[in-house]
């Protein structure tokens, strides 16, 4: 393993001047950095936890150990989803003992001062990182969208190294926080797809899960898509990316931050390959996450990752064309912050009154939200498609958010205009 | 017998039957914590656990909640018995990392180079010592065990 150096300030907190919870988090950054091979620590403006929803008992032995040695968070630091919707706890259908552990870990890291956002997606809180700032950042979509479309630096950090990161301030210097580790290897040119698909968002959501498939942990490039795509797109399009791959950090030319142009992607370097992606590339990512093909929807969810703002509105002007009430049950996921809003907006009754049941703090891919004779559910997310069947025991269908609403007004699978393809 | 050596990413020393997976696989969402066993329905070797087995894999993927899950697994007893890959996955390094920290527990990571994964997905069990940076494998190519002390 590489020598990690530390300044004198970063031995004192490793030898428990700033407490002995500091002092554990130290010896956590400072293997993991051993294992990275990175030569120091670098200091970090914020972080996002992930390791706030219960996977065990593990879950808990480690936000009690933190919270039992005075362990508190020395940078601003958001939550990602828990077990369960606090507000409204009986939409989870887990007993009582599962209940009280989730709750657990969800205010055990509240209590270490991490503010109780309960989202997994933190950039569509009020304040959001700043291009080129160091932040620890886990939950795979989350981290991908920090590094791509804000271009703040993260590398892939899994549970516990980002509440220690937090803890400390600081995180090992490697990966995405290196600008060479930063330019993309491995190119997707996209200029052969017909514009009338590339016009739909579901195109962007299947372009991620194929990017991901094919690329592993490498960093792509997205080239041959219009410029300016919403966040929205590439919320979805790095979210399949980051399931069905490792991919931390996806350029798409012309429309994030460090890839004004392809070269400025790979940083004037060939890449490795190039895939020119094609109809039938999209078609086969389609049937994959199809699990479900052939039958009925019994229900829609929406909101993974959580729904933004802008979604709500295009949400809330399908159900008004639409005029009618959802005959299958609708989930909309989302976090409290970006309801809030959407509900100053006047959006949210018109949702709720049709029909839709929303979800804060936590996800219907991640705990049994879902009625308990759903076997069939129809998404616009590549990542609800991707995890459900094998976390629920569900089949899948993945359409555009038209189509999941004229599906839910009509109780069976219905391809709104444009919104499919074969 | 044979040797091969690599690179200690979780320290450990530990023994098992091979599990060479066809596709790599990101323990949360993909494995059921308790049982080991693979439940994502794409995957080819859906069904099988990976409990106390030397999983070999290429690389991570996936949920960075898989650190949560490996430290669970290692904790209860259902995770495997250690993992080799050819690219270091610093999320499952941090299962391996706070189970030792919060349990005392060591379940070894090493990195091999993709000759020696190949040759491991080839053999039937293996013994893993993986020491401060330097690790050793042992391979066992036809069923029968290990001698002792080999």
């Amino acid at each position: 393993m590489t020598t990690l150096e530390l300044t004198a300030d970063e031995a004192a907190i490793a030898g428990g001047a700033q407490g002995e919870a500091a002092r554990l988090a130290m010896r956590i950054v400072t293997r993991y950095g051993a294992v990275t091979g990175a030569p120091r620590l670098i200091p970090i403006s914020g972080a996002h936890i992930d390791a706030c929803m219960y996977h065990g008992q593990a879950s808990l032995d480690f936000v009690d150990r933190l919270l039992e040695l005075g362990g508190k968070v020395a940078v601003p630091t958001t939550l990602n989803v828990g077990t369960l919707d606090l507000l409204h706890p009986e939409l989870s259908r887990i007993d009582e003992d599962q209940r009280d552990r989730g709750r657990r870990v969800m205010y055990g890291y509240a209590r270490l001062g991490a503010r109780p956002t309960w989202t997994c997606a933190p950039y569509q809180e009020a304040e959001r990182p700043g291009f080129g700032e160091d932040v620890a950042w886990a939950e795979s979509n989350a981290i991908v969208f920090a590094n791509s479309v804000l271009g703040a630096r993260t590398d892939r950090y899994g549970d516990f190294l980002d509440i220690c990161a937090a803890i400390v301030a600081r995180v090992p210097y490697a990966g995405l926080h290196v600008e060479e580790n930063r330019r993309a290897t491995v190119c997707f040119d996209a200029s052969d797809l017909p514009d009338e698909i590339l016009a739909g968002d579901l195109a962007y959501a299947l372009l991620g899960f194929v990017i991901g498939t094919r690329s592993g942990s490498a960093i792509p490039a997205l080239a041959g898509v219009a410029p300016g795509q919403s966040e929205d797109r590439i919320k979805a399009l790095g979210a399949a990316a980051a399931s069905s791959g490792g991919v931390a950090l996806v350029h798409v030319v012309g429309t994030t931050p460090e890839a004004p142009s392809l070269e400025a992607a790979t940083q004037g370097q060939a890449p490795r390959w190039t895939h020119e992606l094609t109809l039938s590339d999209l078609r086969a990512a389609r049937q994959t996450l199809n699990t479900a093909a052939g039958s009925e929807p019994q229900a829609i969810s929406v909101g993974t990752p959580h729904f933004s703002l802008a979604e709500f509105g295009q949400l809330a002007s399908a159900v008004k064309d639409a005029g009618a009430d959802f005959t299958l049950p609708f989930y909309v996921n989302t976090s409290r912050y970006v309801l809030s809003q959407a509900d100053d907006r006047g959006w949210v009754e018109p949702l709720r009154s049709a029909g839709a049941t929303i979800v804060v703090d936590t996800c219907t891919y991640v705990t049994p939200i879902l009625g308990p004779d759903i076997r069939v559910v129809m998404t616009n997310s590549a990542k609800w498609a991707y995890y459900a069947p094998a976390n629920l025991g569900i089949g899948a269908m993945i359409a555009d958010l038209d189509s999941c609403v004229a599906s839910a007004v009509a109780g069976r699978a219905i391809e709104a205009e444009g919104g499919l393809f074969p | 017998v044979t040797m091969r050596s690599g690179l200690t990413v979780a320290p450990g020393a530990a023994e098992g039957e091979l599990l060479a997976l066809g596709e790599s696989i990101s323990l949360w969402g993909a494995v059921d914590r308790v049982t080991g066993r693979i439940t994502a329905p794409t995957h080819p070797q859906h069904g099988q656990s990976i409990t106390g087995r030397v999983l070999v894999m290429t690389s991570g993927r996936g949920s960075s909640s898989s650190s949560s899950v490996l430290a669970e697994m290692i904790r209860s007893g259902a995770a495997p018995a250690a993992i080799v890959m050819e690219q270091t996955d610093g999320i499952l390094a941090l299962g391996a990392i706070v189970a030792d920290e919060l349990y005392a527990t060591q379940m070894p990571i090493v990195v091999v180079s993709p000759a020696d994964r190949a040759a491991l997905a080839a053999a039937a069990r293996a013994r893993i010592v993986a020491r401060e940076s330097r690790a050793t494998i042992t391979l066992v190519t036809a069923a029968g065990g290990l001698r002792p002390g080999a």
